[in-house]
């Protein structure tokens, strides 16, 4: 069986190691501090190698991927856009990354002002009254948000039972809602994304506590009617959740507070460059009209002339539903979307969004003739297309994703939103340049013309990629989810057998 | 400014689009709300801003800290940093085209191996949010595994894991919290003992956390033998760092391990991002929520990784999936592996054990300071808690005007423990360090 | 040889046959693609025409499996455990699911026959 890179475990070699440290200067015999029933008996099997052999290793895997600074990724939804080198050191000063969570006040004013202003930005691009920092994901600001809806709806009173979700929408959505306990109720999108309104009125009925949308919607088309749709919710006393991951097409452009949104997420890793780093880290920030300000997480900053408080007593906020997590978020994150803000400022954020938009319509006229998009209009900075148009002799979607990676390209995304057939969705980003467009516009071209005259060839890639087409079926029937614990059989590479056998069960 | 075209450009756009204006793009938005001033200041330079936030970093303080309280100073190797600012990695995707992620995949791979096996457990997952959010996890797990509603905790449990699963379960219609009073430091077995009778086959999980927010280990065999007898899921919530030395749950047949990989290769960062740790034995595999990597073929025979049991998860199940999660904490999953890398069982073992000595120094000498004590009598590892003459936060305060963080005082979170410190004792501390904290405590009045 | 002709099927897609073994049909199976998971019902679980009651797994989805009548789990396959291509290779005979007792002969005559239910899959994939 051959390997690309081997697991460090398989370059193990006992009593290697890199990180030593200086003998204890103190020293006490160990029974006589901690009891020999604490005392670990079976030594985990962990790799043995020097440093060397961990930087070799880890940079060869790195070498393996594709990334944002290595390639162009058309990624729907997912605002794959350049992340900023110099965010990197900003959110690594000794004076911000060495900072303790709950050092006193005194010592972190600096960390508390930079978030407060984080915030109040939010609240200016936003429209909306507050935020919380707080969620280290957009399906985690989600929850949180839905949370808020029910203790919203608790403390008035109100019986509330169901989320109303569009069947266009992400599948974070209805799980969140799900998992606060809300019966989920799609409801049905027109042929163009845009909300069946029809079938909107017939399921608003005074049991929904939250509608959530996501604008513009999963289609990369705004809705229309969405003023309309929000009054509507409001008369029969739901609240309207906005599902920020696309803003990139919003900022500067519109304010989803002035439109009547109640409560939002955004995602920093998306529409303010921090980095995806393979899936993850990010944040999620959540906004908030007035009335439902009580209700957000603690720990929250508060300003008093100069100086910033960092509160998370129960009794400066009594109705907060609590906390979503420990400490007060990402920070890490936070500082990298701040340092983005700064160096755009308001002209920025309108460059930014503009530029998303242009790039997407680009794309959308010059491949409308290849594919097919689902209406004739214009799209914000998303364009989505069903690739039925060119997919013959039994190819799929999924068989021009995998193509495009022999091109260099990693994939859109596909099979997203649900209701359009064999679909593509491609975001570009402001960051992109005229010359990537038109090259990755013609390499589909090129790929629609190949599934022509040997669509086999196409259905069996990708042939560059460091492997090929991986058995997902195996992988989920019988997974190995690590690698052979010490009760195990070892690989042939492994000649001796150093450790205790047979784990206690 | 990152935007990739000019003022010409945006014209060649225009026209290969076929409109004469942007605004003919944007027509389908409401009028009145469009292009609003945001009162937000213009865009500036890199150097600009870099000197604005360079200078609040330095507003911040840096005392001589012994503050732990769930999330710990230790060393970073700076392997870890320079592989993890490769872009490569860190602007990687999530690895959904597993052809174009298999750096990605394989790191997650040996990642979930190195949590499995430091927590002693069959599996592991690729990571959740952080240690508070992976114990909530882990008790939605047990609620829908048993079909059981209570959940036992400890009073001695972080504060905040505790208050994460009271804002996650104030919604979930019945899911019941009971606290086990820990007067001693550790679960009074007394008190479990009734609990468990008075929730007599209601029992979902008894959390134990090891060790607790008090520095305090329990015993987890003990424990978990009580939480099966009752018919409920162990869950044992555990620093990574610490089970270099110390019993991991799987070593006792706990069902379900959680914690934060914080302490191994992550810096402290007010808080942020860490990574949530998920560990349990084969037989809830498929209930684990989050993602989780496995190894494969490909078309070729050649091993490969992927990601596996997505049907699990929310982009396929939607509102039936294990939880909401969409992401991992990924490049810090990648900075725990390389720590865990660099030090390797035995590395790992003498950092413990390191620890813990330094600790136990600190801990000695302060309880020979007149009016100190130890307040718990229960083996700890590297955080304890003193009892102070005079009210903690105050004497807090003084030392820290000397330039010294000396740990945390509990009643923040404990209002009848005003007259505690909760002292962290890392390996970045010397012995010089110890022994200038314990001077200036005996001189402070 | 199974007898198609005696198998009732639901909306949903599973069958039930006359002595009230339970399983998915040749179109559900081919839909799902590969199986790679299945979790049985308990056994001696009471359910209500409609009510989910297992689910199987492919890389593409989790599908929950429907009890297409009321009335008692008595019997699972464990082989499907063991071995879910069986769903994918038999559908109809060694890929069965569960065995129930029907609580109420009333309700199979809703189901479908097994001509009725190809029409049925026929206009489902052209209409629409």
């Amino acid at each position: 069986m051959s390997r690309l890179e081997p697991l460090l475990i398989d370059q193990s070699v006992p009593g290697r190691r890199a990180a030593r440290f200086d003998r204890c200067p103190v020293s006490q015999p160990l029974d006589q501090l901690v009891p020999s029933k604490f005392i670990r008996k079976i030594k985990p099997r962990l790799p043995e190698v020097t440093e060397f052999q961990v930087v070799r290793h880890f940079t060869r895997l790195s070498q393996l991927n594709y990334s944002i600074d290595t390639n162009f990724y058309p990624l729907g939804s997912c605002t794959m856009k350049y992340n900023p080198k110099v965010n990197e050191a900003m959110a690594n000063l000794p004076g911000m990354k060495n900072i303790h969570p709950l050092a006193p006040e005194s010592m972190t004013q600096g960390v508390l002002e930079l978030l407060y202003n984080l915030e109040q930005w939010l609240v200016k691009m936003t429209g909306f009254d507050a935020f919380t920092l707080q969620p280290a994901a957009g399906a985690h600001g989600e929850l949180t948000g839905i949370l808020i809806a029910e203790a919203y709806h608790r403390a008035k009173g109100n019986k509330k039972s169901t989320v109303l979700i569009p069947d266009s929408a992400h599948g974070t959505n209805p799980a969140s809602a799900a998992f606060a306990s809300y019966n989920v109720i799609q409801v049905k999108s027109l042929k163009d994304g845009q909300l069946d309104l029809n079938d909107f009125r017939s399921k608003l009925t005074d049991e929904v506590a939250l509608l959530m949308m996501t604008l513009p919607n999963t289609l990369g088309i705004f809705e229309e009617q969405i003023e309309t749709i929000i009054r509507e919710a409001h008369a029969k006393g739901a609240l309207v959740y906005l599902d920020g991951a696309n803003f990139n097409a919003l900022a500067g452009v519109l304010k989803p507070g002035d439109l009547g949104f109640d409560i939002c997420h955004i995602n920093l890793h998306k529409t303010f460059s921090t980095p995806h780093g393979g899936g993850g880290p990010g944040a999620g920030p959540v906004g908030v009209k007035g009335a439902l300000e009580p209700f957000l997480p603690v720990p929250r900053i508060t300003r008093e002339g100069n100086i910033f408080h960092l509160r998370e007593s129960k009794h400066h906020y009594p109705q907060s539903i609590g906390q979503m997590r420990s400490f007060f978020g990402s920070t890490g994150i936070l500082i990298r979307a701040y340092a983005y803000m700064l160096a755009l400022g308001e002209d920025g954020l309108k460059e930014m969004s503009r530029r998303a938009i242009l790039n997407a319509n680009f794309i959308r006229v010059r491949l409308s003739k290849l594919l097919k998009p689902p209406a004739d209009e214009p799209c914000m900075h998303e364009a989505v297309f069903s690739g039925l148009p060119i997919l013959k002799n039994g190819t799929k979607t999924l068989d021009v994703a995998k193509r495009l990676l022999d091109y260099g390209f990693y994939a859109p995304t596909i099979y997203f939103p649900l209701i359009v057939p064999e679909c593509l969705m491609i975001e570009p980003t402001e960051t992109e340049t005229p010359e990537t467009l038109e090259d990755f516009c013609q390499t589909m071209e090129k790929i629609a013309a190949e599934i022509e005259k040997d669509p086999e060839m196409v259905k069996h890639a990708p042939y560059t990629t460091p492997v090929r087409r991986l058995d997902e079926v195996q992988a989920a029937r019988e997974p190995i989810l690590k690698w052979p614990s010490q009760n195990e059989q070892f690989d042939a590479t492994n000649e001796k057998v150093p450790f205790k056998t047979s784990l206690k069960k | 400014m990152y935007r990739a075209n000019s003022e010409k450009d945006e014209e060649k756009l225009l026209k290969s689009i076929g409109v004469s204006s942007f605004e003919d793009l944007t027509r389908r938005l409401p009028k009145n709300h469009l292009n609003p001033g945001l009162g937000l200041p213009k865009s500036v330079s890199e150097l600009e801003f870099s000197r604005v936030i360079e200078s609040l970093a330095r507003k911040n303080g840096d005392p001589l800290s012994f503050l732990g309280a769930g999330a710990y100073d230790h060393f970073i190797s700076a392997v870890v940093p320079a592989i993890q600012s490769r872009g490569e990695f860190a602007t990687a995707y999530t690895p959904y085209q597993a052809e174009a992620s298999q750096g990605t995949l394989q790191s997650i791979f040996e990642f979930q191996s190195m949590v499995a096996e430091i927590y002693g457990m069959d599996v592991a997952n690729a990571s959740l949010y952080d240690g508070a959010t992976a114990l909530a996890e882990a008790v939605i797990v047990a609620v829908r595994q048993t079909g059981k509603k209570v959940a036992l905790l400890p009073d001695a449990l972080h504060p905040h894991y505790r208050r994460t699963l009271e804002t996650y379960f104030a919604a979930t219609h019945g899911v019941q919290l009971v606290t086990l009073g820990c007067p001693k430091g550790i679960i009074e077995e007394h008190d479990l003992d009734s609990k468990v009778k008075n929730y007599q086959g209601k029992i979902a999980a008894l959390v134990i956390q090891s060790p607790n927010f008090f520095g305090c280990l329990e015993d987890g065999e003990k424990l978990t033998r009580i939480a099966h007898a009752a018919g409920a899921i162990s869950i044992v919530s555990a620093n990574p760092l610490a089970l270099g030395l110390l019993t991991p749950p799987g070593e006792y047949g706990a069902d379900i391990a959680v914690g934060d990989g914080q302490p191994l290769g992550i810096p402290l960062s007010f808080g942020g991002p860490y990574v949530g740790l998920f560990g349990c034995k084969k037989e809830l595999m498929r209930k684990m929520p989050g993602r989780l990597c496995g190894k494969t073929l490909d078309a070729d025979g050649k091993t490969g990784y992927v990601l596996t049991l997505q049907a699990r998860e929310q982009h396929i199940r939607r509102e039936k999936a294990n939880s909401n999660i969409c992401s991992n904490q990924n490049l810090m999953a990648l900075g725990f592996t390389l720590q865990t890398s660099c030090l390797g069982p035995e590395g790992l073992k003498e950092l413990a054990e390191l620890n813990l000595q330094l600790a136990h120094y600190a801990a000695g000498q302060i309880a020979k300071i007149p009016g100190f004590k130890l307040s718990f009598p229960n083996p700890f590892f590297n955080e304890f808690v003193v009892e102070t003459p005079a009210p903690a936060e105050s004497f807090h305060q003084k030392v820290l005007n000397m330039g010294i963080l000396a740990g945390f005082p509990l009643k923040n979170y404990f209002p009848a423990l005003d007259h505690h410190l909760l002292i962290n004792v890392t390996e970045k501390k010397s012995v010089e360090d110890i022994d200038r904290l314990v001077s200036v405590l005996r001189s402070v009045k | 040889m199974s007898n198609l002709e005696q198998y009732r099927f639901a909306k949903t897609h599973e069958w039930i046959s006359p002595d009230g073994t339970v399983g998915i049909s040749d179109h559900a199976q081919r839909e799902m693609t590969d199986v790679v998971f299945v979790e049985l019902p308990k056994m001696g679980l009471e359910v209500k025409i409609g009510e989910a009651c297992a689910v199987v797994e492919s890389v593409k989805a989790a599908f929950d499996i429907y009890a297409p009548v009321s009335g008692k789990i008595t019997k699972v396959n464990h082989a499907v455990s063991k071995k879910p291509a069986l769903l994918n290779q038999s559908p109809y005979e060694n890929g069965w699911i569960f065995v129930m007792e029907k609580a109420n002969p009333a309700e199979e005559m809703a189901l479908m026959s097994h001509s009725d239910y190809e029409k049925f899959i026929e206009d489902e994939t052209n209409g629409h």
